[in-house]
């Protein structure tokens, strides 16, 4: 069940183009599985921005006096993640977690390759480490537009049988993107699963090349929130459920791991006319 | 209503060691807490209460539910904005069938005071959707939304006109058991809001819900195009406060026994204040969810303090008091030292 929190900064560090904090999460840390998110409240109680942002839970950790702390990603992109890439040690935030509905988790050591698109490969560290301890073969594909963008390549090799990366322009690994490597990546692993967290262009790309090989595939969406726990209706998206029907689902209680073959990638920002409430068509004059 | 009918018909009680007597007699209902949520920022209230007893409130406002599923607008629905926020989500909802064997049953079992809020696109959508309502029962109050657009009058709101907002809170009152409060909830884009509060008291609504959300626009200046897919959208937070609280205001002058709920930027206790001196009975905190899951119950706390640093014993005696008359001297005047801790005398 989701806390909220006063979290304390403990470190916060630059990996690359990107932040990361460590933050004190007593009675969060503890139930945090891999693919959970938390958000964050920016520019303290009487901040001009009211809506919090949310961040995928990198790392948790356990650290004696402080109980349970865990690390998130910060890619600096708009003014709130521009003020809490500037917190120090010993800043305050006011945290809630863990959210979301996390990874699926094979019973059996199956083999896994997981894909991530910049600093979308940050929840991808928890999810290794987790199918490591249950037997589970695990590929990694990272890729980014640059090396600088790339997030925690050093770490990732160590989590991996095997890595591969990409960037766009060629200036670390494979030049091209994660997408083009992966059908070899998955015949070289075997695949049985295929996980994935990143841009929604490279997470459709990912799902239609699981679905077309019968790989069951679990992407984790990056859709813009609002409240982070379900009552806003702002962050949706049109998924299929069990029972065949299109509904516009929330990311944030719903997600944000979907079945790669659930999610309607191409019709993402629209709402699907043939989607549970849906507007009647036009009555023809 | 006398006031020890007010103390038996209370279900809880309110915090011993936060000050004030919190509890307030919104339209006939007796409640524990002026403190709402507000329509379309708590859901039907099942998300809030694992981060606090949403029965403590006064009472769940619920999400406006239409008659049929409704999928809602396309995304992107949100957009953040100077202290606010932009939204255009579009009614997303399960249709009243489904809100009435769940949600409302969900409520009910809860032991949570609910107030439905409705929407339709004609008069008779209303009509029905406060027909199933009144089979169903189970709720202590109505909000009629009224900021939708009338299908029947190309798309302009119903709350927009003074006329085809009577028609709708007409069409509800007589469709709902008579003794079930009504609140026609207004727009602030009017030019006059006292004519459409005037219009919607003479068709039969208790009470006035103030207010909805403004209409914005935000053009996102990276793609040169709207930030939302729906265009325009519906301005709320702390940026609306004032025009809220002088919305409460004008219509507290005009209409002085009509209980008011007010609402527009809520986010602390001080805040909360302001709405019900300027004459709200109850206020719903809306956008302050996105930011404080705990907001409403934070909130509550904070006003009983609030209330009891000023010397009042009792909320409901703040209500309007900011339109009185003669400069009396507060039910106790609290000493300077407590008025130096508090400086709201400059704020």
């Amino acid at each position: 069940m989701a806390q909220q929190i006063v979290s304390e900064i403990l470190d916060n560090r630059r990996v690359g183009d990107y932040h990361v904090l460590s933050l004190t999460a007593p009675g969060v840390a503890e139930s945090v599985q891999p693919g959970h998110f938390v958000t964050m409240a920016m520019g303290g109680e009487e901040s001009s921005m009211v809506l919090r942002r949310a961040f995928a839970i990198h790392q948790v950790t356990s650290r004696g006096v402080y109980g349970g702390t865990l690390d998130v990603a910060i890619s600096v992109q708009g003014r709130g993640t521009k003020w809490l890439s500037e917190r120090r040690r010993h800043d305050t935030v006011n945290l809630v977690g863990p959210l979301g509905r996390p990874f699926t988790l094979p019973k059996q050591g199956v083999s896994c390759v997981l894909v991530g698109g910049g600093y979308g490969s940050a929840p991808l560290f928890l999810l290794a480490q987790t199918l490591r301890d249950r037997g589970c073969r695990v590929d990694i594909v990272v890729g980014a537009a640059t090396e600088d963008k790339l997030f925690g390549v050093l770490d990732l090799k160590r989590l991996a049988s095997g890595l591969t990366i990409t960037t766009d322009d060629g200036s670390s690994g494979i030049r091209g993107r994660v997408t083009d490597v992966l059908n070899e990546v998955m015949d070289r692993a075997g695949a049985d699963v295929v996980y994935a967290c990143g841009p929604m262009p490279m997470l459709a790309e990912v799902a239609r090349i699981s679905t077309k090989r019968r790989v069951f595939s679990q992407c984790a969406v990056e859709e813009s929130m609002a409240c982070g726990i379900g009552v806003c209706m702002t962050c949706v998206l049109p998924v299929v459920g069990d029972d065949g029907v299109t509904r516009m689902v929330r990311s944030c209680v719903d997600g944000p791991v979907f079945r790669g073959d659930r999610v309607r990638w191409q019709d993402i920002n629209t709402i699907p006319p043939d989607a549970f409430g849906a507007p009647e068509a036009e009555e023809s004059a | 209503m006398s006031r020890a009918l007010i103390l038996e018909g209370s279900r809880s009680n309110p915090d011993s060691n936060a000050g004030a007597d919190m509890q307030v007699d919104l339209a006939g209902v007796p409640m524990p807490s002026p403190i709402l949520t507000a329509s379309g920022c708590a859901a039907a209230g099942r998300e809030l209460d694992s981060f606090f007893d949403i029965t403590r409130l006064g009472a769940v406002v619920t999400k406006s539910i239409m008659l049929k599923p409704r999928a809602g607008r396309a995304t992107p629905r949100m957009s953040e904005t100077p202290s606010g926020m932009l939204n255009s989500i579009g009614l997303q909802g399960p249709g009243i069938d489904s809100f009435i064997d769940n949600d409302l049953a969900w409520l009910n079992q809860r032991g949570a005071r609910t107030i439905v809020s409705i929407a339709g696109e004609t008069v008779d959508e209303y009509s029905r959707l406060a027909s199933k309502l009144r089979s169903a029962g189970g709720f202590e109050a109505i909000e009629v939304n009224i900021s939708c657009p009338n299908v029947a009058d190309r798309g302009q709101v119903f709350a927009c006109r003074a006329e085809s907002a009577a028609q709708v809170v007409q069409a509800v009152r007589r469709n709902s058991d008579s003794r079930v409060p009504i609140f026609a909830k207004l727009s602030p884009d009017v030019t006059d809001i006292v004519e459409i509060a005037d219009a919607v008291i003479k068709s039969g609504a208790t009470g006035l819900s103030l207010i909805n959300t403004l209409l914005g626009m935000v053009i996102d200046t990276a793609t040169m195009r709207p930030a939302l897919a729906g265009v325009t959208g519906g301005l709320s937070g702390p940026a609306i406060r004032p025009v809220a609280v002088r919305c409460v205001w004008q219509v507290r002058q005009a209409f002085p026994e009509i209980p008011i709920i007010g609402m527009g930027g809520i986010r602390s206790g001080r805040d909360a204040l302001e709405f019900m001196l300027a004459g709200a009975t109850a206020v719903s905190v809306g956008t302050a969810v996105f930011n404080d899951p705990k907001a409403p119950a934070r909130i509550h706390d904070e006003l009983a303090q609030e209330a009891n640093i000023r010397g009042f014993a009792r909320v409901e005696d703040l209500i309007g008091y900011a339109h009185r008359t003669e400069d009396a001297p507060n039910p106790e005047a609290p000493s300077s030292s407590d008025l130096d801790e508090w400086d709201f005398i400059t704020e």
